[in-house]
C-alpha cells in the first residue's frame, strides 16, 4: 500500500461542532443541586419583615446563636486534639497494632449521632445538655479529623521533620514547628466538616435536650406549623454554615503545597519508649468511649429487650423500606453526578471548575434546610408529589450528591488521559466512546459510588422525618418513634442494624482516603 | 494535491493565543517533525490537526479535504487521523487484541490485528493487557492500533518521552523504519533536536506559536534561517564576518559561503563544533586561543575555548568537538569549510 487511505470511503461533509450536550446536562444538574439555597431563601422573603423583626426580636435567636457557638467550638477543639494525637500516634510513632488502630479508630463513624445520643441516654440520665452534647459529638466527630490528618502524615515527605531534628529541635518541638503546620490544611478541612455536621445534626440533640438551630427549626416547623418562622431561622443557619466554608477557604489553603514522599520511602517511626503504655492507654480509652458504649448499650438492651420487643418482621420491612429509597436515592445521585464529574474532567476550564464547586455546595447545607426546600418546591410547585416517595428521593439525592461526585471523580481520575481522544481518532462517534470506552472504566467506580450513598442515605433520620410519606417507616424513624416513646429495647433492633449498614461505607471510607486523596470526603 | 497542508493557523486556549501563525507542508508518504522547545504549542498544534482543538484562523487540509478553517471543523472521528500520545493511552481494560482492533469493523479485525502485531514485532502477546506490558511494547500497541485503520496521517505527541535513553533510540530507529514500511504520512513532535535530525524527512521549527523554519534535516542544520534556530539545533559558534561575493571574511581568513548570496556588508555566519579544528603550534589563518575545558563524551571530547584576543566581536567562548583530548593550555584553532550566514546583507 502506499498511501494508507483506503478508496472507496467518502469523507463525510463537514459538519457543524456538535452542541454542547454535555456542559448542559452538567449545568442542570448543579442548578438543581444548589436550588435548595434559592428555595430556603424564597420562603423566608415570605416571612415579612414583621414576622423576622419578631423573631429576631425574641431571646430565642441568640440563646440558639449561643449554644451553637459555644458547642462548635468545644467540640471543634476536642476533635483536633483528639483527630491529631491519633494520627500523630498511629502514623509517625511505632505503636503496636498500627494497622488495627487505623480501623478501631474510624470506626466510630459508623455509629449514627442520634444512635449514639440514645447509647448514653438509656444508659445513664446524666449525659445531657451542653456537656453532653459535648461528650456525644465529639466521639462521633473525631474522626473526620484523623482520617485527614493520617492521610497527610502518611502521605508527606518527612524530609522537612529530619531536617528539623538535624537542626537542633527536639521530637517535641519538631511536632508542634514543623508536623502540626504540615498538616495545618488537612486539620482546617477535618474542623470544618465537624462544625457542618454540628450545625445539620438533629436527632442526638433533640435526645440530649440540647437546643440548636436544628432542633428549633424542628419544632418551629413539625410541632408549631410555623413553615415562615422555620425558614427564617434556616437562613440564618445557611447563612453560618457559609461562613464556615469562607472561613475554611481563606484560612486552611495557606501552606498546602505537602510534598509527596518519594516512592516506597516511610517515615522512620519514632520510638516510644515508656510512652508505650500511656499511649495505648489514651487510645484504647478513646476507642473504649467512642465504639465501646455504642456497642455495649445496643448488646445489653438488644438482650434486655427482645423479651418485651415487637415481631422481627417489622425490623425486615422497615429495612426492606429503607434500601429501597436509598438505592433509588443512590441511582439518582450517581446519575446526576456523572454529567458534571465527566464535564469538570474533561475540561479544565474555568467554567467547568466553578460549576464542580458549585456542585459541592449542598456538603454545607445541612440537612433539615435541604429537607425544608424540598418541601416548600413540592407545596409550591409540585403539589401532586407532596408527601409522595420522590420527595424523599429527591431530597437523600440532593443531600449525598457531593458524596456520589466525589466518588464519581475518583473514578474518572483512574482513566488514563487521553483514551477518549485516541478512541475518536479511530473514527469512533462520542456517544460510542462514551459507551465502550469512558463507561465500561468507570462502571466499578459507579458502583461503589452507588453503594457508598446507598449505605449512607440509610441511616439518615433528620430529612426523612421531614420528607417520608404519610405512614413510610424507615429503620431511623422506627427507631425514633420508640426513643421517643422510652422504648430502648425495642428501638434496639433497628440501631444495631443501622450500624452494621454503616460499615461498609466507612472502612470503604478509611481505605480511600489513607489511600488515595488526602482531601476527606463526607458521610453524613 | 495531497498531502498535509497548514496555512497561517491561529488557536488560542481562552485568551491565551497559543499558535500565531503556523505554515506546515508534509508531502503524502514523508515523515515530518515538528521541533521547538516546551511551551511553544507543538502538542496544540497537533491537538487542532488531530480535531481536538478548534482553530481560531487559518486553514487545516488533508488530501484536498478541509479539516478546520476556524470556522467549520470536521470532527475527530472522521478526520482518518491517527493519534499516538505520549504516554501510549492504551485502553486499560481492553487486551493488546481489543486495542488493536477498536477502530476495525468486527468482520476484519482478527486478520488485521495479526497482521499489525506482525509489523511491530509483538507476536504472541494479543491476549495481554496493557498493564501487562513493558512501556516499549505499550508504545508499539498503541502505534499499531494507530496504523490499524489505514489512517491518512498519523500523529506522535512524543511518544519516546516516557522511554529510557536506550530504548528510545531502538524504538525510535524501529518506528521510523514500521512507518516508512507501512508507507504512512506522519508527524512527531518533540522537544529533542536528536531525535528530530534522525526521524524526519523534513522538520518545522516551532517557535512562540509560529513555524520559523521548515526544511529538510541536514538542510535545516547546516542553513538554519537565524541564529535562535542554529542554537536549538545544536552547538553553534556564531562567528563576525563581513560578507562580500560568495565569501565571508572573519578572523579566521576568508571562508566559502554555502549559498551564494548577493548582498555585501556586515554579518553573522554558523560554525558548527565539528568545522573547527585544532592545532598545538600556529597555522595560517588559525586563531589562538585557552582550552578552558575538555570533556569526554563516549564518541568525542568537547573542548571549550577561550579566545586570546577577542578581536571583532569573537564570542567569549568557542566550542569544538574533537577526537583526541586536548590539555588545558594555549591552541590554536582553524575553521574548515564553507559557513552559513544567519545574520546579515
Amino acid at each position: 500500500m502506499s498511501t494508507l487511505r483506503s478508496p472507496g470511503r467518502p469523507s463525510p461533509l463537514l459538519r457543524w461542532r456538535a452542541a454542547g450536550l454535555l456542559p448542559a446536562a452538567a449545568f442542570a444538574v448543579v442548578a438543581a443541586v444548589a436550588s435548595p439555597l434559592v428555595f430556603v431563601g424564597v420562603q423566608a422573603a415570605q416571612a415579612g419583615w414583621d414576622q423576622a423583626h419578631r423573631l429576631f426580636g425574641r431571646p430565642l435567636v441568640a440563646t440558639l446563636l449561643w449554644n451553637t457557638a459555644t458547642l462548635a467550638l468545644a467540640v471543634t477543639f476536642a476533635t483536633a486534639v483528639l483527630g491529631f494525637g491519633a494520627a500523630y500516634l498511629v502514623e509517625r510513632t511505632g505503636l503496636p497494632g498500627r494497622r488495627w488502630w487505623t480501623v478501631a479508630l474510624a470506626l466510630p463513624l459508623a455509629v449514627p449521632e442520634f444512635v449514639r445520643g440514645y447509647s448514653w441516654v438509656s444508659l445513664t440520665g446524666s449525659v445531657r445538655g451542653y456537656w453532653g452534647a459535648v461528650l456525644v459529638m465529639t466521639c462521633s466527630l473525631y474522626p473526620l479529623v484523623f482520617l485527614p490528618v493520617a492521610a497527610t502524615l502518611r502521605r508527606a515527605d518527612t524530609a522537612a521533620e529530619e531536617v528539623s531534628r538535624s537542626l537542633g529541635r527536639g521530637p517535641f518541638a519538631t511536632l508542634w514547628r514543623v508536623t502540626l503546620p504540615l498538616t495545618r490544611p488537612a486539620l482546617a478541612g477535618g474542623a470544618l466538616l465537624v462544625s457542618l455536621y454540628l450545625l445539620g445534626e438533629y436527632g442526638a440533640f433533640a435526645m440530649l435536650r440540647f437546643t440548636t438551630f436544628a432542633t428549633a427549626i424542628f419544632s418551629q416547623y413539625k410541632l408549631g406549623f410555623d413553615a415562615a418562622s422555620a425558614a427564617l431561622l434556616t437562613l440564618v443557619l445557611v447563612a453560618l454554615a457559609l461562613l464556615l466554608v469562607l472561613l475554611e477557604a481563606t484560612t486552611g489553603r495557606r501552606g498546602r503545597t505537602v510534598r509527596r514522599a518519594t516512592a516506597g520511602r516511610r517515615a522512620t517511626p519514632a520510638r516510644l519508649g515508656r510512652w508505650t503504655l500511656p499511649a495505648l492507654a489514651s487510645l484504647t480509652a478513646l476507642v473504649a468511649t467512642a465504639l465501646g458504649v455504642p456497642v455495649y448499650a445496643l448488646g445489653y438492651w438488644l438482650v434486655r429487650g427482645s423479651s418485651t420487643t415487637l415481631p422481627q418482621a417489622s425490623v425486615l420491612t422497615a429495612a426492606l423500606t429503607t434500601l429501597g429509597y436509598a438505592a433509588a436515592a443512590a441511582l439518582v445521585a450517581t446519575a446526576a453526578a456523572v454529567p458534571v464529574a465527566l464535564y469538570a474532567w474533561r475540561r479544565d476550564s474555568r467554567l467547568a471548575r466553578a460549576a464542580e464547586r458549585a456542585a459541592y455546595l449542598p456538603r454545607a447545607l445541612p440537612g433539615i434546610a435541604v429537607a425544608l426546600a424540598v418541601v416548600y418546591f413540592a407545596i409550591r410547585y409540585a403539589q401532586p408529589l407532596y408527601q409522595q416517595p420522590p420527595m424523599l428521593v429527591a431530597g437523600y439525592a440532593v443531600l449525598y450528591f457531593p458524596l456520589a461526585l466525589t466518588a464519581v471523580r475518583a473514578a474518572l481520575a483512574q482513566v488514563p488521559p487521553g483514551v477518549e481522544e485516541v478512541a475518536r481518532s479511530l473514527g469512533t462517534r462520542p456517544v460510542a466512546v462514551l459507551a465502550r470506552i469512558t463507561l465500561p472504566l468507570v462502571l466499578p467506580g459507579l458502583g461503589a459510588a452507588a453503594a457508598m450513598v446507598a449505605l449512607t442515605a440509610s441511616t439518615e433520620l433528620t430529612a426523612t422525618l421531614l420528607l417520608r410519606p404519610t405512614g413510610t417507616e424507615t429503620l431511623a424513624t422506627r427507631f425514633w418513634t420508640y426513643t421517643s416513646g422510652l422504648a430502648y429495647g425495642a428501638a434496639a433492633p433497628y440501631a444495631a442494624l443501622m450500624v452494621v449498614l454503616s460499615v461498609p461505607p466507612v472502612l470503604l471510607l478509611t481505605r480511600r482516603t489513607l489511600g488515595a486523596d488526602p482531601r476527606t470526603e463526607t458521610t453524613r | 494535491m495531497s498531502g498535509l497542508s497548514i496555512k497561517g493557523l491561529r488557536a488560542a486556549h481562552g485568551r491565551n493565543e497559543i499558535l500565531t501563525g503556523v505554515d506546515l507542508t508534509v508531502e503524502d508518504g514523508a515523515l515530518a517533525c515538528v521541533l521547538g522547545p516546551s511551551g511553544c504549542g507543538k502538542s496544540t498544534l497537533l491537538r487542532v490537526i488531530a480535531g481536538f482543538h478548534p482553530a481560531a484562523e487559518g486553514e487545516v487540509t488533508l488530501g484536498g479535504r478541509l479539516l478546520d478553517d476556524g470556522r467549520r471543523r470536521l470532527p475527530a472521528e472522521h478526520r482518518r487521523i491517527g493519534y499516538v500520545p505520549q504516554d501510549g493511552a492504551l485502553f486499560p481494560h481492553l487486551t493488546v487484541a481489543g486495542n488493536i482492533g477498536f477502530g476495525l469493523p468486527r468482520g476484519r479485525r482478527r486478520e488485521r490485528v495479526a497482521e499489525l502485531l506482525a509489523l511491530v514485532g509483538l507476536d504472541g502477546l494479543a491476549k495481554r493487557h496493557p498493564h501487562e506490558l513493558s512501556g516499549g511494547q505499550q508504545q508499539r500497541v498503541a502505534l499499531a492500533r494507530a496504523l490499524a485503520t489505514e489512517p491518512e496521517l498519523l500523529l506522535l505527541d512524543e511518544p519516546f518521552a516516557a522511554l529510557d535513553a536506550a530504548l528510545r533510540t531502538d524504538l525510535r530507529a524501529e518506528v521510523a523504519a514500521t512507518l516508512r514500511r507501512a508507507g504512512a504520512t506522519a508527524i512527531l513532535v518533540t522537544h529533542d533536536q536528536e531525535e528530530a535530525l534522525s526521524f524526519a524527512d523534513t522538520i518545522a521549527v516551532l517557535h512562540a506559536g509560529r513555524t520559523a523554519q521548515q526544511a529538510a534535516p541536514q538542510h535545516l542544520y547546516r542553513e538554519p534561517a537565524d541564529t535562535a534556530i542554529a542554537r536549538f539545533l545544536g552547538e553553534a559558534n556564531l562567528i563576525p564576518a563581513t560578507v562580500a561575493d560568495g565569501k565571508a571574511e572573519t578572523v579566521f581568513g576568508t571562508l566559502p559561503l554555502t549559498t551564494a548570496r548577493n548582498g555585501k556588508g556586515d554579518g553573522v555566519v554558523l560554525l558548527r563544533p565539528r568545522q573547527l579544528r585544532l592545532h598545538a603550534t600556529p597555522a595560517p589563518g588559525a586563531v589562538r586561543a585557552r582550552v578552558q575545558t575538555c570533556r569526554f563524551r563516549g564518541h568525542d571530547h568537547r573542548v571549550e575555548l577561550l579566545p586570546a584576543d577577542s578581536p571583532n566581536g569573537l564570542p567569549a567562548t568557542l566550542i569544538a568537538y574533537t577526537d583526541a583530548p586536548w590539555p588545558t593550555g594555549e591552541v590554536y584553532v582553524e575553521a574548515r569549510g564553507a559557513v552559513h550566514v544567519v545574520e546579515g546583507p
